[in-house]
């Protein structure tokens, strides 16, 4: 079963520095690259997370009475981009592929090693200059969407430092894509087959995919509008002859891709987790990766489902309810699947298993309605109301950030050699679980009513909701707390892991954790099963390679 | 014993499909409904609510059950059952939702269609249909729904300018230019709108209606309003600073009041 692999015969760099400071560093290490992305991710986490508590604070009363309304607008413009372009993009992509990727396909690091530090390297400078815009002379105020004309009659500093941290953000995004679908098609390990790696590298590779097609659009379209701003061309300018619509298309070409960039790898975490800790074989193994590619083709034909109010023509109105729709056919076969995973093993209920199993419950709330949202004559009552917010919000903080969370629970073990605490995950997920849901659920009943999202004053009538909404906020903002300590605690004073502590067949975990500068000492084993769990051949043979 | 397992596998499905439809049924999460639209609007947010309940209860059943049957017990070691994927049960999840997703589909198409979506633009300002070049888009409701072939009047022509930060109605009949939307009840009702400065959207929640408010691109929408009283205009599309502020009023009136307000205003502006 295992074949032997020439040691790699690149010596180690000797200029990278050791210890904490090459966190710090220009490190071609991709675990070190991978921790970089995830610490930095998660500071400017707190950051957007800080944003949305002051979104919420406004919104305790109806009247705009917290922050002036261009402030406000800034805040949730800022929200929305830290969210999305520093946070979860480059966490379940950055973080989690960086790290576990070149254990995965059995390599001692990515394809394009200095590459891959300049992607990371490219996140914090555009993610601080994003954010001193505020200071400056006031942040973009025209939404993360930057629809124009709104966006050409702002004040253009804030929206050209938006433009430009946004284009260097997506230039990342594209260095990791070609990256990972360099490294998964072509450092696998000698012997290992595509349909052999675990399912995390299909999750990688389709975002890729989708990496690579739409972001390419979203730079060229934003091009074009920082020329509207600064050259006073007309391309979306309609007092100059430019078509508004025009710019909506091309934005939704990459941003409703981008939903998949979040929950694409998202899935990919969680079909690594649910196994391992059910002790339990990936369930339909085959048609989680047919559903994987079916995502990607359907996710790059549905953008307009964000357009229906703006005058498309019934036709297209059409097309794209049905394809939006039938996204729900291969997501639905991997919740079926997750759930079949769980039937019948061994389930540990720890907080890596909590979060995964949250992020099912969130998930499919949102995917409900993803369905509804999907209809035209359903989407032009609730369009760009709070039940928008509330769909989205179940996707990729319900969805992606509990995977995240999830994940670190998991991988933190490999990372430090450390266990974090269980009780004070598990507390941690109940306040979560609760807190968030107390936030956004109570938002659906908002946008049905009639409160329009992005707004700082509303109709009285809705205090009450807004309030118990904001008081779930508080409790997300809160159930940081248990989280935070949780780590600085565990990396002083944690249990000391061992080098597989979930008793795992993936191949990241048949090293030492954390794992030395090549990943493996001598040969990378060959993991031809990396689910066969209740197997006691399988178990055996794994045995045998350590 | 595997008969018992499908006993109850069908009385939990059974439970679950009634619940869901209870559910939808004693849950009511709309505003008031108060234009021809509307109820066909709700007709179709009951069954998207059904088929919603019976998803998201079943699911997450699943999973909690799964969590407390298949929980590991203290001292249990060992792993579960090696069980791969089965093609037919695959199959079986993959063809439910499609054609879940197909039904759905299907009806909301027939939904659209009630609501005048696919028919052909009728904005009719002043006679002058057929001859009008302008490009015009339409949002859904900008085609008559069935009921108003009988009303054989042609409708109300209002047009609507939005600005940072209000909505500016007027009425070519008449020559009134207004802050609020008076509107007759049951005669249907032809917006022609656009925008001044930027995208706005013009929302009426009781008419379950939306269309943004486009610069340099008119877009028209249809509605014929069923309750006399006050609702609110919303601007739904971020528009600037006091986007939150930019509220306006659609009064529905009995066809005399409103031709009252009409003839009163009519004088004064003219």
């Amino acid at each position: 079963m295992t074949i032997s692999l020439k040691p790699s015969n690149t010596p180690p760099e000797k200029l990278q520095p050791t210890g904490w400071l090459r966190y710090l560093s220009f490190s071609l290490d991709h675990k070190v690259i991978g921790l970089q992305y995830l610490v930095c991710g998660f500071l400017f986490y707190l950051i957007g997370g800080s944003l949305a508590g002051a979104i919420r604070i406004e919104l305790i009363s109806p009247l705009s009475d917290f922050m002036p309304r261009e402030v406000y607008n800034q805040v949730l413009t800022l929200h929305g981009t830290i969210m999305i372009f520093l946070w979860i993009v480059p966490v379940v992509n950055g973080a989690f592929g960086n790290y576990l990727i070149p254990f995965y396909v059995g390599a001692r690091d990515m394809a394009f090693p200095r590459l891959n530090a300049v992607a990371f390297w490219l996140i914090p400078p555009s993610g601080l200059m994003l954010i001193t815009s505020y200071f400056i002379n006031g942040a973009a105020q025209s939404g993360w969407t930057a629809y124009p004309p709104l966006s050409i009659t702002t004040p253009a500093a804030g929206q050209i430092i938006w433009i430009l941290s946004v284009l260097l953000l997506g230039g990342s995004s594209i260095f990791g894509g070609i990256n990972f679908i360099a490294t998964i098609l072509k450092l696998r390990r000698p012997g290992l087959k595509l349909m052999q790696l675990p399912m995390y590298c299909w999750a990688m590779l389709g975002t890729s995919i989708l990496v690579v097609l739409s972001t390419p659009v979203l730079a060229g379209t934003l091009i074009l509008l920082s020329f509207d701003i600064v050259a006073h061309t007309g391309f979306f300018n309609p007092s100059l002859g430019g078509n508004v619509i025009v710019y909506q298309h091309l934005f939704w070409f990459y941003s409703h891709p981008a939903v998949y960039i979040m929950v694409l790898p998202a899935f990919g975490l969680v079909s690594e987790i649910l196994p391992i800790h059910s002790r339990k074989p990936l369930f339909g193994y085959t048609t989680m990766v047919f559903s994987i590619m079916g995502i990607v083709v359907l996710g790059l034909v549905v953008w307009a489902h964000h357009m229906f109010t703006s005058g498309t023509p019934p036709w297209m109105r059409l097309f794209f309810t049905i394809a939006t729709a039938f996204i729900a056919v291969p997501t639905g076969i991997k919740f079926f699947n997750w759930v079949a995973t769980l039937w019948g093993g061994k389930i540990s209920l720890n907080s890596a298993m909590l979060f995964s199993c949250g992020f099912i419950i969130n998930f499919v709330l949102g995917g409900i309605t993803g369905v509804a949202l999907a209809q035209v004559p359903f989407d032009v009552h609730v369009h760009d109301t709070y039940f928008v917010v509330a769909h989205f919000h179940y996707i990729v903080y319900g969805g992606s950030v509990f995977v995240i969370f999830s994940s670190i629970y998991h991988w933190f073990p490999k990372f430090t050699g450390k266990m974090l605490n269980e009780n004070l995950g598990r507390f941690h997920f109940i306040i979560t679980f609760i807190g968030f849901n107390l936030c956004f659920a109570p938002q659906h009943w908002l946008g049905l009513n009639g409160m329009p999202r992005r707004v700082a004053e509303y109709d009285p009538q809705f205090q009450l909701i807004n309030q118990i909404s904001s008081l779930g906020a508080l409790l997300m903002a809160l159930s940081t707390l248990p989280f935070l300590w949780n780590v600085v605690r565990s990396i002083l004073y944690g249990d000391n892991a061992g080098d597989n502590p979930w008793n795992a067949l993936t191949p990241e975990w048949l090293t030492s954790s954390p794992p030395p500068v090549e990943n493996w000492v001598g040969e990378a084993p060959l993991v031809l099963e990396p689910y066969g769990y209740g197997r006691r051949d399988s178990n055996e043979s794994q045995e045998q390679k350590k | 014993m595997p008969k018992l397992s499908a006993i109850l596998t069908l009385s939990s499905s059974l439970i679950l499909g009634i619940g869901g439809v209870w559910i939808a049924y004693n849950v009511d999460m709309l505003p008031v409904s108060a234009s021809m639209n509307a109820p066909v609007y709700d007709e179709l947010y009951r069954v998207l609510f059904i088929i919603g309940c019976i998803l998201f209860i079943g699911m997450t059943a699943l999973v909690i059950y799964s969590l407390i049957q298949f929980r590991r017990r203290p001292g249990e070691t060992g792993d579960g059952i090696d069980l791969e994927g089965n093609i037919s049960l695959e199959i079986f999840w993959t063809a439910v939702p499609a054609i879940v997703v197909l039904f759905v589909g299907l009806y909301s198409y027939d939904i659209y269609d009630r609501m005048g979506g696919m028919q052909p633009l009728m904005h009719d300002h002043n006679g002058q249909m057929g001859n009008q070049t302008e490009r015009v888009w339409g949002g859904i409701g900008s085609g008559p729904i069935e009921t108003t072939y009988s009303n054989n009047s042609s409708p109300l022509a209002i047009e609507l300018t939005a600005m940072q930060f209000a909505f500016i109605f007027h009425y070519p009949k008449g020559d009134i230019i207004s802050g609020e939307l008076h509107v007759p009840l049951g005669k249907e009702v032809s917006l022609k709108m656009e925008s001044k400065d930027v995208i706005h959207a013009f929302w009426v929640p009781q008419f379950r209606l939306k269309q943004d408010v486009i610069p340099g691109q008119p877009t028209i929408l249809n509605f014929t309003p069923t309750k006399a009283g006050n609702f609110p205009i919303v601007c739904a599309e971020l528009c600037g600073p006091y986007h939150g502020g930019m509220r306006s009023n659609v009064i529905v009136d009995e066809q005399e009041d409103f031709d009252n307000w009409l003839r009163e205003n009519s004088k004064e502006t003219i």
